[in-house]
């Protein structure tokens, strides 16, 4: 009698914790659509900011956001793979990679404000590239790869060794195996890993801070060493920065919402790319 | 090394000599000499963890791609040692095929799985790719069943087709010696009977090393068996003979289910 209500009690908490969980998300979601949604307008979504933006729209920071998450998944992308498939394919496993994996778990561990800082100082001042995207990019990049880099070595791991075998077994050498019987399989695992490297590289702010994001620029980057605007940064900038701030209150939950649904666009076009990979994948 | 060839008996395929074979620190095969002969049907027994697939896995190196793995001794194939410094792995493996214990489709069509091994050697023609594996499917007694949906998913494809799969798949790229390690351990009686009969089939034209923990199965099948126990290679001789009157103690003691 006891265990079982004993039991019901255990259920109903995990339960009544779950959708708290779910409470907390949808409240986010809900106060930023009910403050900024009666601001977007075509206007604010493609013309440039004036009067520090306190009027205007955001097209820059839009345009911005997406060229440093294009650019550092380019970036992080091959290297994190290329990372993944020496580690899990090729490495011999021992002392050796197992100081990179710890290398690589530190890494993830590390405060994006010092990646910032790294990023100032390496790709900014040392490598002379200054504030501009292709800095920025480099920053995020190396912020992203850990995650993305744990993912694909997960998603290699997931192939079966017997395809591995089978291949080898009738010649193939061990690039063609991994490129033709285990990669095609993986993808689907990878793309997780930048899926959530996307989400981190667009929202985060630290980073950028330092490396590329411009307080206000009216205008759109011609080239990957010009400066640009972001979309996190420039709601900070609303949100805290701004002379007006309590003014522009609509402006800034109307940048929040453009950058959630950059974010979770991004995303959603992953998960269903990664769905439609993962249907052909049986073993 | 020309005085390290065995340039006598063309009836013998491979010839083993000296094998030994170790995992890290633990040795798994025992100084292992043996003659393998061309066009027939070779059996490996013995109770689990005697090393047959080891040794089986040793005739085309893919003991190599496992971490820590050591050989010493020689396998001669054709006269040419396949542990020699410098020899070409791929070329090897053509020329020895595989099938495994498990059927390992790759999670492609019919027609991909067994078009890999030509494609990774080059053959790139469109009508000389389905050529070949109208032929291997043949050859595998798979092409009746599987002609209308080449461009299916092998994984569709029932245990014993698959398996067959992979032997057309393994038949593709020509090999002269076929390696089977416990080709029917995962099949209904029916699918065994079938790759038993295929197996008949085959042996007329290539030399096949067979694994298995079936007993009758080799009687069946083999003209040679091999008893392996510990590492160690037991006996050897005709199937009849080691079945009937094995030489050794150990043998007949394995084969009349005393162990193992």
């Amino acid at each position: 009698m006891r265990t079982a209500v004993l039991q019901r009690a255990t259920c109903w908490l995990m339960r009544a914790m779950t959708y708290f969980i779910v409470f907390i998300i949808a409240s986010i979601i809900l106060k930023i659509l009910w403050n900024g949604l009666p601001a977007v307008s075509w206007e604010f979504l493609t013309t440039m900011p004036r009067r520090s933006g306190a009027e205007g729209g955001i097209l820059p920071a839009i345009v911005g956001t997406l060229y440093l998450v294009v650019g550092t998944i380019a970036v992080a992308l091959p290297l994190g793979m290329a990372t993944a498939i020496y580690l899990s394919e090729y490495a011999k496993q021992g002392r050796f990679t197992r100081t990179i994996r710890l290398a690589i778990v530190t890494l993830a561990g590390v405060p994006s404000i010092v990646f910032g800082l790294f990023g100032l100082g390496l790709f900014v001042i040392f490598l002379g590239f200054g504030a501009s995207i292709i800095s920025g990019c480099l920053t995020l990049a190396c912020m992203i790869l850990p995650i993305i880099i744990v993912s694909s070595e997960e998603a290699l791991r997931a192939v079966p060794r017997s395809l591995r075998e089978g291949s080898l077994a009738l010649g193939a050498t061990k690039w063609q195996t991994i490129y033709k019987n285990v990669l095609p399989y993986s993808v689907s695992g990878m793309l997780t890993g930048s899926i959530l490297g996307i989400g981190r590289a667009a929202g985060e702010t630290a980073p950028i801070l330092l490396t590329v994001a411009a307080f206000y620029l009216p205008k759109l980057p011609r080239s990957i060493f010009d400066q640009v605007m972001a979309l996190p940064y420039h709601l900070y900038i609303l949100a805290t920065q701004h002379p007006e701030a309590d003014k522009v209150r609509p402006m800034q939950y109307a940048t929040a919402l453009v950058l959630l649904a950059l974010v979770l666009g991004v995303n959603l076009a992953a998960i269903l790319l990664r769905i439609r990979i993962r249907k052909k994948r049986r073993w | 090394m020309v005085d390290n060839k065995s340039n006598t008996d063309p009836e013998v395929k491979i010839r083993v000599k000296d094998l030994d074979f170790y995992y890290g620190n633990v040795q798994a095969l025992f100084n292992l000499t043996m003659d393998i002969p061309a066009r027939k049907v070779t059996a490996l027994i013995g109770p689990s963890g005697c090393g047959k697939s080891t040794f089986l896995r040793a005739l085309n190196r893919m003991n190599d791609i496992i971490d820590g793995a050591r050989t010493s001794g020689s396998v001669f194939i054709d006269d040419q040692d396949i542990y020699r410094n410098g020899i070409d792995i791929v070329s090897l493996r053509k020329k020895v095929g595989m099938v495994f214990q498990k059927s390992n489709p790759f999670p492609k069509s019919v027609f991909d799985n067994v078009a890999y091994g030509p494609r990774i050697h080059g053959v790139k023609n469109r009508r000389k790719l389905a050529e070949i594996v109208e032929r291997s499917l043949i050859r595998a007694a798979l092409w009746d069943e599987v002609k209308d949906r080449l461009d299916k998913n092998a994984m569709d494809l029932s245990g014993g087709q698959q398996q067959r799969l992979c032997i057309a798949r393994a038949l593709a790229i020509q090999p002269e010696i076929l390696l089977m390690d416990e080709p029917a351990s995962a099949l209904d009686p029916q699918s065994t009977a079938k790759i038993e009969d295929l197996i008949d089939e085959l042996r007329r034209d290539y030399t096949i090393v067979i694994v298995t923990h079936n007993m009758q199965q080799a009687a069946r099948v083999s003209d040679l068996t091999a008893f392996l126990y510990e590492g160690y290679l037991i006996e050897v001789g005709p199937t009849k003979q080691v079945f009937t009157k094995p030489h050794k103690k150990k043998t007949e003691d394995y084969i009349t289910g005393r162990f193992g």
